[in-house]
């Protein structure tokens, strides 16, 4: 086994166009429990937790976008500025596992290992969230629709070393949900994202654990923006139910040992409709 | 207990005081060297090849191409195991190695040693192993019925118990009827099961270093497994990280030892999370069904039941477990008539045997259900139906035998109803949305969320029964002002070691009390289980000091020409009670001097049931009531438990700090058990055998408790205390369930309640 220890992307893509085959180790909390399961065995490793430009993040000169590196640990993002300029993400950070596995487990990580039980994604999925890749060859942006392919399955091509995630700030309500059976410290059985955009009078919902990717309820998003009173942030109540059902239908969830996919169609119904509530108070 | 050696004044670390544990330091610094840390030069690496179908003929085990990997010094079968061939503690029907027919996913097939661990998991990857499927034996019901073939040559019933009782065909005009079911807990101790061996010169013997419940039950095993006379077994105690009943069976004990007997080197075997979920019993899942009838008033006439365990495939306690449930069925309350048919079966799942609470769960889920219904059946409350019904010292058990300990049934459930309720509201006073079900989920606001209250009342039996003998021996020595105990009493995190110290420096004056290494080299201690340690270890460790004690006493005697039978420890010193001004310190008149005793303790004997299930088969009892407080969201069935009151009969409080410890203990691991720890199996698979999907509670999900302890010294018990290791964990399982119940209004009769059994 050999480790490569890279201090700049520079350094870090030319080792992985070198050996594309390499596994890129950020924080450890997915790899290494994989690898400790004896699911994966390390040949080559790229650990790229001291790139320090990975661990940095800035916002746009209009105010009007944010950039997080890949190595941005859910620590940082949970509290302090980064949450009040995207609270879900915040949110989302908060449910990842222990403070220790939040000191370092990053963003990154959660998009290069891609299970549909990130807690990050429905965030970044809600927030059409632009993932930088870099190889030797150059840079390219892709937005996350198209960064996510299957379960587990992402379309970062092997010489690809992810840089970081831009997101919109947005003027308006947004917030994370995530069900587990634990009170906290648990692995999603199922989650939404719901983000109002107030300048476009969007509602863009993202689901969870609910399907080999992150669903984006477009159908929902699409109706429940003529059913909402933009002027007195207020929807009836039946428009709530109804929101909630049409996310539960996009829903394509799966029975396995952590639940039923009866349960987690009822858990996005409930989640989204709570959401909307919360994001329009007024009946 | 009243004790005429020791005069009032007392000096700290004595009976009654909330002593650290002398481990407690280390623990929590992370220094304390569980059995995984033994540092041994040049010590070889064990690992187990485990069967991955449930039920399978073996028709080919070649292990030839793993002898061609380097580093390999070791490969042992079913072949080279050179004494017994299988073990068990009750009934010897588990294969060291499988050699014809694998009955269980994760069954031992063969192990390996070599100089790392890499280089043995590539050796197990190498062996060759090919199988013939077989129908797996899955539902228990089939073995109750006889429609699966057997699939052990003991057959699928391990043991059938009725318990019949009074009149069986009396009945009355309230009848309430429910079926249950608890499914498979894990007792997920955090300390993974590690072993080393080392092995005598020639083989002649082993020294095996091993986290253990009891010490002589894995000797009387291992000798015989290995064909070694017992004397040639020396077992020590290493370092261990919680029990629960998951280290009575053996696991790694045989593996290892012949691992080093055959490469004549030191071998190590330390398991994984996933392996000890392969490597260890599991509680028992039940399906029970319970038919009470009472009167209008709400007294129990008579009580039906059935219960299936499920004991998967091979007998462990499996039978003594099933005697748990069946002569439990009545719970704490009086019941003069009862017809009870109890199976414990054998199946191709997981072995299950021992666990916290040991069958007595099972039951108490099912009867606390029961007195639930019935008490809405009489339009009673929760508490009257249960005060009621409430046992006390004097009454027959459905088993025809009398309690006659002390049975404080109705002052536990009236103290734990004077507990006050939580004064918070719900979503608490702040807004910190942990207060809510659902947590950091963020799932909820306070609208959505309904509070319900619950109770579960217990009685659980302490010690063996059925005629065991599981006495304990203890030597005490005195010297030089310095006493020194030695037992093989298995320290599993209990904190019997503190008990033993405070046993000795209260009765001997002295405040240093060493502990002598836990090992075989004294007689047995018995099994760190059934509440019974501090019973009976400490039974023996008290016998042993004041045997001691009168040896001090006759020495002093005769320094000063006085009856011995006039002096008293006081304080530090031993002093004439007729005579205060004549007094000589513990260390003064032990100089140059040395005092041993050894003791064993034995409870009154006990006998086993007939087959209508009579007879004084149990040694003692305890008894605890819960009441628990849940806020539920009943659209997304996520629950928080808010509060845990209870009230338990411990006789003595030797350590108070210990018992809150064991109670607060007991009570996360039946909340455990009421949401959310279940072994999911599929097939005689384990679909969840790591940590992410066994879920435990942590310290969010852990609500307040707050405790009585019933203090009514046991006149039957040699320190007055009972054992308290158990019941907190039994009744508060049901007290959630029925507060789940309470804030909903839908029945659940199935633990652990998931989120779909309450929104769905």
């Amino acid at each position: 086994m050999t480790v490569s220890v890279p201090t700049s992307v520079a350094e870090a893509v030319s080792l992985l166009a070198a050996a594309p085959d390499s596994l890129v180790l950020a924080g450890g909390t997915d790899l290494m429990v994989e690898v400790n399961a004896g699911h994966r065995s390390l040949d080559r490793v790229i650990a790229v937790d001291r790139i320090e430009e990975l661990r940095d993040w800035s916002i746009s000169a209009d105010r009007r976008s944010l950039t997080i590196g890949s190595g941005v640990p859910y620590s940082l993002v949970m509290d302090g500025p980064i949450a009040e300029l995207v609270p879900a993400l915040a949110q989302a950070s908060r449910t990842v596992g222990s403070p220790q596995i939040r000191h370092v487990g990053t963003i990154g990580g959660n998009l290069g290992t891609c299970s549909p039980a990130g807690d990050t994604l429905p965030v970044l999925a809600a927030l059409d969230a632009q993932i930088h890749l870099r190889s030797v060859s150059g840079g390219r942006t892709v937005s996350f629709s198209h960064f996510m392919t299957g379960v587990k399955r992402n379309s970062r091509q092997p010489d690809e070393l992810i840089t970081g995630v831009t997101l919109p700030v947005l003027p308006g309500w947004q917030g994370y949900s995530k069900v587990g059976v634990r009170n906290a410290m648990v692995i999603a059985t199922a989650s939404s994202c719901l983000a109002v955009d107030e300048s476009t009078r969007s509602v863009r919902v993202a689901l969870g654990s609910v399907g080999p990717v992150i669903i984006r309820c477009t159908d929902a998003e699409d109706w429940v923006v003529g059913q909402i009173d933009w002027e007195r942030r207020a929807v009836d109540d039946g428009v709530v139910a109804e929101f909630g059902q049409r996310c539960g239908v996009a829903a394509r969830p799966i029975d396995d040992h952590r639940s039923t996919a009866a349960y987690r169609r009822r858990a996005i119904e409930v989640l989204s409709a709570r959401q909307l509530r919360r994001a329009f108070p007024n009946g | 207990m009243a004790d005429s050696g020791v005069a009032t004044r007392q000096r700290p670390g004595r009976i009654g005081d909330s002593v650290v544990r002398p481990d407690g330091r280390e623990k929590v610094r992370g220094e304390f060297r569980f059995s995984s840390d033994l540092p041994v030069e040049g010590a070889l690496w064990g690992a187990t090849l485990r069967s991955v179908h449930p039920h399978a003929r073996i028709k080919r085990l070649d292990v030839t191409p793993a002898w061609k990997i380097p580093g390999v010094e070791a490969i042992i079968t079913a072949d080279d195991v050179p004494g017994k061939s299988t073990y068990g503690l009750i009934f010897a029907d588990q294969p060291v190695f499988a050699s014809e027919v694998v009955r269980y996913v994760g069954e031992p097939l063969a192990a390996v040693a070599a100089d790392h661990p890499e280089t043995c998991r590539k050796a197990l990857e190498a062996i060759i192993v090919e199988y013939e499927l077989l129908d797996p034996l899955t539902d228990p019901e089939r073995a109750v019925d006889g429609s699966h073939p057997p699939i052990h040559p003991d057959g699928n019933v391990i043991r059938h118990q009725r318990v019949l009782c009074g009149d069986p065909d009396a009945t009355g005009p309230v009848v309430v009827e429910g079926f249950y079911e608890m499914g498979m807990q894990d007792q997920a101790f955090l300390g993974l099961e590690a072993a080393l061996a080392l092995p005598d010169p020639g083989g002649a013997g082993v020294e095996l270093h091993v986290a253990t419940q009891a010490m002589h039950e894995d000797l009387h095993q291992i000798a015989a497994c290995l064909g070694l006379p017992e004397d040639k077994v020396r077992l020590i105690l290493a370092g261990v990280g919680g029990a629960f009943g998951g280290r009575e069976d053996l696991s790694l004990q045989v593996h290892t030892c012949l691992l080093a007997l055959r490469t004549g080197r030191p071998v190590r075997v330390h398991y994984g999370r996933e392996e000890s979920f392969l490597g260890h019993i599991h509680r028992h899942p039940a399906r029970m069904w319970m038919r009470h009838h009472a009167t209008a008033d709400g007294r129990i006439i008579k009580i039906e039941a059935r219960f299936v365990l499920d004991g998967g495939a091979y007998a462990s306690t499996s039978s003594a477990v099933l005697v748990n449930a069946v002569t439990h069925t009545q719970g704490p309350y009086v019941c003069e008539n009862a017809v009870v048919d109890g199976w414990s079966v054998r199946t191709n799942n997981p072995p299950c045997g021992a666990m916290r609470g040991f069958g007595v769960v099972q039951a108490c889920f099912a009867h606390e259900g029961q007195m639930d219904k019935l008490a809405a059946a009489c339009g009673l409350s929760a508490v009257e139906i249960r005060l009621r019904n409430a046992m006390r010292t004097g009454d027959r058990l459905i088993t025809g035998q009398v309690v006659e300990n002390v049975a404080p049934v109705e002052r536990c459930i009236r103290e734990t109803d004077a507990l006050p309720l939580p004064d918070e509201p719900i979503g608490g006073f702040g807004d910190d949305p942990m207060r809510l079900p659902g947590g950091a989920g963020l799932t909820a606001d306070r609208g959505h969320i309904r509070r319900g209250i619950g109770w579960g009342v217990a009685i659980k039996n302490m010690m063996y029964s059925e005629g065991f003998d599981d006495y304990s021996t203890a030597r005490c020595s005195l010297a030089d002002g310095v006493a020194t105990l030695k037992f093989a009493t298995a320290e599993v995190g209990q904190g019997f070691v503190t008990i033993a110290q405070q046993i000795a420096r209260t009765l001997l004056g002295v405040d240093d009390v060493q502990l002598d290494r836990i090992d075989t080299t004294i007689g047995s201690a018995g099994s760190t289980s059934a509440s019974r340690q501090t019973w009976m270890s400490g039974g023996a460790v008290d016998m042993a000091c004041r045997r001691v004690r009168e040896r001090l006493f006759e020495h002093v005697g005769r320094m000063w020409s006085v009856d011995p039978i006039r002096l008293v420890v006081d304080g530090d010193s031993v002093v004439d009670s007729s005579d205060s001004s004549r007094r000589i310190s513990v260390a003064d008149a032990t100089a140059g001097q040395r005092f041993e005793e050894t003791a064993e303790y034995h409870h009154p004997p006990t006998e086993p049931l007939d087959e209508n299930g009579q007879g004084d088969c149990h040694t003692a009892f305890a008894f605890v009531a819960h009441r628990a407080v849940v806020d539920v969201d009943p659209e997304l069935g996520l629950v928080k438990v808010i509060q845990v009151a209870t009230a338990q009969d411990i006789g003595v409080a030797l350590n108070p700090l210990s018992v809150v410890g064991q109670l607060e203990g007991g009570i996360a691991q039946g909340l455990g058990l009421a949401v959310m720890e279940e072994i999911v199996m599929q097939d005689g698979k384990i679909r969840n055998p790591s940590f992410t999907d066994y879920l435990l509670p942590t310290f969010l999900d852990m609500p307040p408790v707050v405790a009585s302890l019933i203090e009514e010294p046991d006149p039957r018990a040699p320190l007055g205390a009972k054992g308290i290791g158990e019941p907190p964990c039994i009744s508060v399982t049901p007290a959630i369930v029925a507060a789940i119940r309470d804030a909903i209004g839908k029945d659940l009769s199935r633990v652990p309640v998931r989120p779909q059994d309450i929104c769905l």
